[in-house]
């Protein structure tokens, strides 16, 4: 499956086995990790709500639009829901090609696009034992779809 | 016209619910959204917001159909 949600750690080593092909002399995975601080708060865990009918659909779009666009060969996306710990995999993306510069703007293209158009929801719980949602202060405050500035 | 509302993580905590069926006059998924934002004040920013129509992304202006489920995802988060 090219993009899976899973309630499970992710093995990262199969999932580069899955874009394997002794065709491309490029491989790049991008990785996302719970990290402990977002915007001054010291985190503590992180909860994923996913929407799986409507998420894997898109998921799927969006890495059929990434192999449309750049001359790569393998894609595939796993992302995480549930809770999970500080150090834990909660997304990665393995892009093989023949060459390292399409896998890199395809692999780039397929996590911008994960974060922005699926519906996947972070709960943050802070060490002070507040917990929020997470979401893109910049739409919050100024009222603006996603597609008019990058998430980083 | 009878539709099935949906609603997402801090939508759903926003409103008090997951799911409410709606009786109303018709008319696109931005009109059901400001409806339900009469109702439930706290829900709003629907400019940062997605709308998704039976299980299919769509768009603020999709006129809605009788029995259509709305998902009203707020803003989203993933990565």
């Amino acid at each position: 499956m090219k993009f899976s949600v899973s309630d499970t750690p992710i093995d990262v080593a199969a999932a580069r086995l899955a874009v394997t092909d002794n065709h491309c002399g490029a491989l790049v995975v991008f990785e996302g990790w719970i990290r402990d601080h977002n915007e001054g708060q010291e985190v503590e865990r992180l909860e994923y709500e996913v929407y799986r009918p409507v998420a894997i659909k898109e998921g799927a779009k969006i890495i059929d639009e990434a192999l449309d666009r750049f001359e790569v060969t393998h894609a595939m996306c796993i992302h995480r829901e549930g809770l999970l710990e500080l150090g834990d995999c909660a997304v990665i993306v393995c892009v093989s090609s023949a060459h390292r510069g399409a896998a890199f703007d395809a692999c780039r293209y397929i996590i911008d696009q994960t974060k922005t158009r699926l519906p996947i929801w972070k709960k943050e719980h802070y060490v002070t034992g507040v917990s929020e949602w997470v979401n893109c202060e910049q739409c919050a405050a100024a009222g603006h779809s996603h597609g008019d500035h990058q998430h980083e | 016209m009878k539709v099935q509302v949906r609603y997402f993580a801090l939508f759903r905590e926003q409103t008090g619910c997951a799911s409410e069926p709606v009786n109303w006059s018709g008319g696109t998924a931005a009109k059901l959204f400001q409806m339900m934002a009469e109702k439930h004040p706290a829900l709003q920013n629907q400019a940062a917001a997605l709308v998704a129509i039976n299980d299919e992304m769509s768009d603020w202006e999709t006129i809605l159909n009788e029995g259509d489920e709305v998902l009203f995802f707020p803003p989203v988060a993933g990565g």
